[in-house]
């Protein structure tokens, strides 16, 4: 059962809704921050690979250290 | 003489193929993807109906009003950053004695999501603080070991990124993070300790009253959901620190290049 | 018996080196006194409220002072390379560790043991609690050497090794300071100390027997990176 007499009341938790609704606010910040940076991270690998890649034809005919350091 | 015999049953030697499978980095990479996901969905869906239940469903406590509700992301967030820490230590040990590289990389991924949920652990912990004690930071023990614990995943880190050789920065950061280990209940009776020294009476909030079940449902769900969307993050995150290690080899390259069709 | 001549060979060759670098032997002590003098600048002159603070205020001196030489501890060994023979020789490498950190006690801990009662004064700190001053640093730095140690192996070859080193190190500290400032807490306010003290022992001894261990464990590390 809702625990609250309106959605004004839920909103504003008893005046205690600054502290809850930031604390809620972090921890969303959190979730979001950790679902996110892997896909970041992933962007960036890719465009290393990418650049890689696009080296190694770029030389490939020449050399045959095709494996570069990052 | 049973004890050769298990030792030779095909039974042992499959376990032993099965875990040599499953710690090879290419099997883990492909094995876990489903499972990954779906733990990520399931985690989502329990995270949604806990919070949901705590924040909007769950009756008002006694003493403190609604900002109690602030429990069911502290808590959690509190476990779980002391759980990654000791989980980081055992696959640092796991890694070091076996020489299983896999541990390594998840004990690796694990450190971020661990300082997260620190970091959570602490900056609710000072929101609950104020309507609380009054104060946004208060000197309390439990705050004082999660600050150090922070300190601890900061410098794991730090220390990571600091060697030049991935590989060093693993065996690094497993020493680091078992000297930890064994420091963290030495850190933790010492702070607690000190705190009953200088402050005789404060206010204990989470150990107050017993939970009554309408409360401690959906507290249980919204820890059991962090639990599992930090496995579905280190799953996702090992995953791409496999690519990053092996990306040298073909298969990496060739899933490198289906994750740049589809990003 | 062998073991002990190696032990106090080591420990000679390290004072030597140490006598030969005489400059840097009077950082931490220099540090400890500026960093204790800064404190009645920054917060009162008041004798009454300096003496309530002491204790912390020396032995969080005490613990930087020791921070700041830790660095050292293996920089010069790794550069040289006496460090890969350190670790293939055949004596045990635990010794030669435990050697090098009881050597760096001997030209940090010890001074700043040695010169704690002075800057006690200035702060006003009670009498009574002077001799445990000491005795508390005199066995709290042996643990920092020591633990200390572990954090100088992990960054010996790195570029900002020292700024690293603080953060590795700093938590690993916390208990340190908490029972060391306590029992010179304890003995001015003319309360029981032995415990604390006794906890400080302990942790003296957990880090002597296990301390070694890891840094040996880190340095082998740092020789391959």
């Amino acid at each position: 059962m809702f625990a609250f007499d309106s959605l004004a009341d839920f909103f504003a938790m008893g005046r205690h809704g600054l502290y809850v609704w930031t604390a809620y606010g972090f921890a969303a910040a959190v979730v979001i921050y950790n679902q996110l940076s892997p896909y970041l991270m992933q962007r960036r690998m890719v465009a290393d690979h990418r650049r890689r890649q696009r080296r190694e034809q770029g030389t490939q005919p020449a050399s045959s250290s095709g494996v570069t350091p990052s | 003489m049973w004890q050769s015999s298990f030792w030779q049953s095909s039974f042992w030697k499959n376990l032993v193929r099965w875990f040599h499978k499953w710690t090879s980095p290419k099997w883990f990479y492909n094995l876990s993807r489903p499972l990954g996901a779906w733990i990520g969905w399931l985690a989502l869906l329990i995270l949604v109906v806990s919070l949901v239940w705590g924040l909007a469903f769950a009756p008002i406590e006694r003493l403190q009003g609604n900002s109690y509700r602030i429990i069911f992301i502290h808590v959690p967030a509190a476990f779980l950053s002391q759980a990654i820490y000791a989980a980081i230590a055992a696959l640092g040990l796991i890694g070091l004695v076996w020489r299983i590289k896999l541990a390594f990389y998840l004990a690796k991924q694990s450190v971020p999501i661990g300082a997260s949920m620190a970091f959570l652990a602490l900056v609710t912990g000072a929101i609950w603080g104020k309507p609380t004690w009054g104060a946004w930071w208060v000197w309390d023990a439990r705050l004082t070991s999660m600050l150090v614990l922070l300190f601890l995943y900061l410098g794991l880190w730090a220390l990571h990124n600091a060697m030049e050789r991935p590989e060093s920065g693993d065996r690094a950061a497993a020493i680091l993070a078992l000297v930890g280990v064994v420091n963290l209940p030495i850190i933790k009776f010492s702070v607690e300790w000190w705190n009953t020294l200088h402050q005789p009476a404060t206010l204990k909030f989470t150990e107050a009253p017993p939970m009554h079940i309408s409360m401690l449902i959906p507290f249980l769900l919204a820890i059991l959901g962090f639990y599992l969307a930090a496995v579905a993050w280190a799953l996702k995150r090992t995953r791409l620190e496999i690519l990053q290690r092996e990306r040298r080899t073909q298969w990496a390259r060739d899933e490198l290049d289906r994750l740049g069709g589809n990003v | 018996m062998k073991l002990s001549r190696l032990f106090t060979r080591v420990l000679q060759r390290e004072l030597q080196l140490a006598y030969r670098r005489r400059a840097d032997l009077a950082n931490p002590p220099l540090f400890f006194l500026i960093v204790v003098a800064l404190f009645p600048l920054g917060v009162t002159p008041d004798l009454e409220r300096l003496a309530t603070m002491a204790a912390g205020v020396l032995w969080v001196a005490a613990l930087l002072a020791n921070l700041l030489s830790l660095d050292l501890l293996f920089r010069s060994d790794h550069e040289d390379g006496s460090l890969e023979q350190l670790l293939l020789a055949s004596s045990p490498p635990t010794l030669i560790v435990l050697g090098k950190a009881l050597a760096h006690w001997l030209v940090t801990g010890l001074p700043l043991t040695l010169m704690s009662p002075l800057l006690a004064m200035m702060l006003a700190l009670s009498p009574a609690a002077m001799p445990l001053l000491m005795l508390s640093l005199a066995l709290g730095t042996v643990t920092l050497s020591l633990v200390g140690g572990i954090g100088a192996a992990l960054t010996v070859g790195l570029r900002q090794g020292g700024l690293l080193l603080t953060l590795l190190i700093m938590p690993l500290f916390v208990p340190v300071l908490i029972f060391g400032t306590a029992v010179v807490q304890a003995a001015g306010a003319g309360l029981p100390w032995s415990g604390q003290l006794a906890l400080l022992a302990a942790m003296a001894v957990l880090a002597l027997v296990s301390a070694p261990l890891a840094t040996v464990a880190a340095l082998r590390i740092a020789v391959e990176e």
